[in-house]
């Protein structure tokens, strides 16, 4: 396998342009995705290649244009919807729930809803608590949807052709955190979309985690190598559906198992990751599943308090000591 | 005037290093009358079954936790009536006794002296009525267990008996590393708790060690004479004399017979002598002899006897695994020349003897055959200096010299 160094964010770039040059059904629509180049200049320089038809400038109206890109799922294209941030998302909840998530089954079939959104996601970068916050476990909870959280540079780089081969609505969640990583990205996807996968082997706690707290858990892996504890990691990859026979198969091996999730404690998806561990692994259990999410505070402008908020490897490392150690 | 007062008992504490218990077996039931020392009940620790006694004396008022149970030190597995006033000697907490009255003590005391969820009907009418029958319990000793699931689903599918097994999870839950063949360290339990106890001697007790070698031809010649005329069964042991010795040594050098705690020295009133005793299962149990001092060596050599066939047994009293003022640990005839003791905390000193052995001695400028043994003494320089040691050292010589006396 050959493989060439990107940022995530030319990763996903490369995705986009994949897209557009494969199937000319596929556009790309949002808020300043054309001249501006993409707030966060993922689709920087598309407009001049793709022209203003395919790489659309929107008003600030998240339901609208939302909107806009189901109907034209529904009428045969394959729009890629750019939501700034998860955190205006909410917005166009109500296109993404009642519509796109609801329409197959609501005509019993007839109507699938070929959409793709893209969002950005995640805390880290002093945006306040209106830029920063983790709303994906909304997404996960609503059946009808498929939820994507790439972690890797090649994830970024194929998991967009990936959900617009899906018909039905694909929403992608990019951590803000990882645009500027650079990595090795392989020349083709590593694994299904849906499936998780085991980023590092280990036999003494499975980390469970996804996106933007996939580099924390492997650091805090490294570190508790040198102590002796011998940890698996586990990209979670995609969000819903939950790829459960893996994390299974992970627990059967280690017996212990720590989530590491940005969302906020409460609700959070590393509480359905727990619940389903409960139901399906627990007679592999040597100890209680523990959850490490962010405080359950807006998140912190300020950077010392909006690091002290979000899980980080220091509360992984300790975790996984006083698990092995059989306090908790 | 005599005022019942209940008073708890407790998971013992049996060492430095145990922080919980397995209730085994009740050997007393509600109603039974007990009196101090009495042993009540079975504990299994890391040291094996041990005796549990009981400190004062009343009637077994409440049975609170049924075996088998693993219990933190400290939980109340029942409660005893005790009469305040006429067995005030045996209370313990004296002093407050005489403070409480009628009015003060507390609403639960007065409440449920005798608890009411014990099936009322299982109370006879002709039981006076703070004595209440023993109601028989069959407990599902596997119900009981608290152990992670992966324990549990192992036990079930390998026939493994949980209940021998002290967890060292939260409330002392079993977990993967607490089964034997799981254990991480490959180590059984009372080997991980001997090495908890050494690993902490070792890091926080700054150790000395003097050594000295003692003629033992006089006290090897008394022992012949006196055991000639006596059956195998009865004749004494070297060891019992050795212990006699120390403990008169001891009492010229107290400050050797106590612990370090709080960052003081802290000397004990009686001399309790701390035995190693070599399991043949493997490992090490230190029951004590009480008051030594104050025994004959024959009384010693009895106690010797007595403490080893319980100690592999399995009979041990809890006093005798947590009284030990001082230890003394004995190579035997087949061991080394001489041992450095690792201290027991919180004791300050341990005494190691090496084996008996034929040498060349000078006496009176002559070179002789004689009997000599070396003695090695491991002390907590915070506690005790090397002059003091090598007091010592020579005071337990002298005592050699003299075994008539002892």
């Amino acid at each position: 396998m050959t493989t060439q160094k990107q940022s995530y964010r030319e990763a996903l770039r490369s995705g986009i342009e994949q897209a557009l040059m494969e199937d000319e059904r596929v556009f790309l629509m949002g808020e300043d995705v054309g001249r501006y180049g993409g707030c966060y200049a993922v689709s920087k320089g598309l407009i001049d290649s793709y022209g203003p038809e395919r790489i659309i400038d929107t008003p600030l109206c998240e339901s609208g244009f939302v909107g806009v890109g189901i109907g034209a799922a529904l009428g045969g294209m394959r729009p890629i919807i750019e939501v700034m941030t998860v955190n205006f998302s909410l917005l166009a909840m109500d296109q993404i729930v009642n519509s796109a998530a609801t329409l197959r089954h609501m005509s019993g079939g007839q109507f699938n809803v070929p959409l793709v959104i893209r969002m950005a996601c995640g805390a880290g970068r002093q945006l306040a608590a209106q830029h920063s916050h983790s709303w994906e476990n909304l997404y996960a909870h609503i059946p009808g949807l498929k939820v994507l959280s790439p972690a890797t540079q090649t994830d970024a780089r194929y998991m967009l052709g990936q959900a617009l081969r899906d018909p039905d609505p694909v929403i992608i969640f990019e951590h803000v955190m990882l645009l500027n990583e650079a990595g090795n990205v392989l020349d083709k996807p590593e694994a299904d979309m849906e499936q998780a996968l085991v980023r590092r082997e280990g036999t003494d706690v499975s980390l469970i985690t996804y996106g933007g707290s996939l580099h924390k858990a492997l650091s805090a892996a490294e570190q508790l190598a040198v102590l002796g504890i011998s940890a698996e990691v586990l990209d979670l990859r995609c969000l819903r559906p939950l790829d459960i026979g893996t994390i299974t198969a992970s627990v059967a091996k280690t017996h212990r198992v720590i989530i590491i999730d940005e969302g906020w404690y409460t609700g959070s998806l590393a509480g359905e990751v727990s619940a389903v561990i409960m139901e399906q692994s627990f007679w592999s259990l040597d100890a209680p599943v523990q959850r490490i999410c962010t405080a359950e505070v807006p998140i912190p402008y300020p950077s010392h308090l909006e690091l002290a908020a979000l899980p980080q490897v220091e509360t992984i490392v300790t975790r996984a000591q006083a698990l092995m150690a059989g306090h908790l | 005037m005599t005022q019942p007062i209940l008073t708890d008992i407790t998971m013992p504490s049996l060492g430095a290093d145990m922080t919980e218990g397995m209730l085994v077996k009740w050997l007393v039931k509600v109603g039974d009358i007990v009196h101090n020392g009495d042993i009540i009940a079975e504990l299994e620790t890391h040291k094996g079954i041990i005796d549990m006694e009981v400190y004062q004396s009343g009637t077994i008022a409440e049975i609170l936790v049924q075996p088998v149970t693993a219990a933190p030190v400290g939980t109340v597995l029942a409660r005893l009536q005790c009469e305040a006033m006429s067995d005030a000697a045996d209370l313990p907490l004296p002093d407050v006794v005489p403070s409480i009255t009628a009015s003060s003590i507390p609403e639960p005391l007065l409440a449920e002296p005798l608890t009411a969820e014990i099936a009322p009907t299982e109370i006879s009418s002709t039981v006076p009525s703070p004595i209440i029958p023993a109601v028989v319990e069959t407990v599902d000793a596997y119900s009981n267990v608290n152990g992670s699931p992966i324990v549990r689903k192992m036990a079930a599918a390998q026939q493994l008996d949980l209940t021998n097994i002290i967890g060292s999870g939260p409330h002392g839950a079993i977990l993967l590393k607490d089964l034997p063949q799981q254990s991480a360290t490959g180590l059984p339990n009372m080997r991980r708790a001997i090495a908890v106890a050494m690993e902490k001697s070792k890091k926080k007790i700054p150790h000395f060690y003097l050594s000295l070698n003692i003629d033992m031809t006089k006290a090897q010649s008394w022992l012949q004479q006196v055991n000639s005329d006596k059956a195998p069964e009865q004749r004494l042991l070297l060891i019992a004399l050795l212990l006699k010795a120390v403990a008169m040594a001891l009492r010229k050098f107290p400050s050797l017979n106590g612990f370090y705690t709080d960052q003081q020295l802290q000397l004990a009133d009686d001399i309790h002598i701390g035995n190693v005793i070599s399991l043949r299962q493997g490992g090490l149990i230190v029951p004590a002899i009480h008051q030594v001092d104050t025994l004959s060596v024959t009384a010693i050599m009895q106690a010797v006897s007595d403490i080893s066939a319980r100690s592999r047994s399995g009979h041990l009293r809890s006093s005798e695994l947590t009284d030990a003022t001082f230890t003394v640990t004995n190579m035997g005839d087949r061991g080394a020349d001489c041992v450095y003791g690792i201290i027991y905390p919180p004791q300050v000193a341990i005494l190691g003897f090496g084996k008996l052995r034929k040498t060349a001695l000078v006496q009176e400028g002559n070179l002789v055959a004689g009997d000599e043994i070396t003695v090695c003494l491991s002390a907590d320089h915070r506690a005790i200096d090397g002059m003091l040691a090598s007091k010592f050292l020579n005071a337990l010589s002298s005592q050699l010299q003299q075994p008539e006396c002892l």
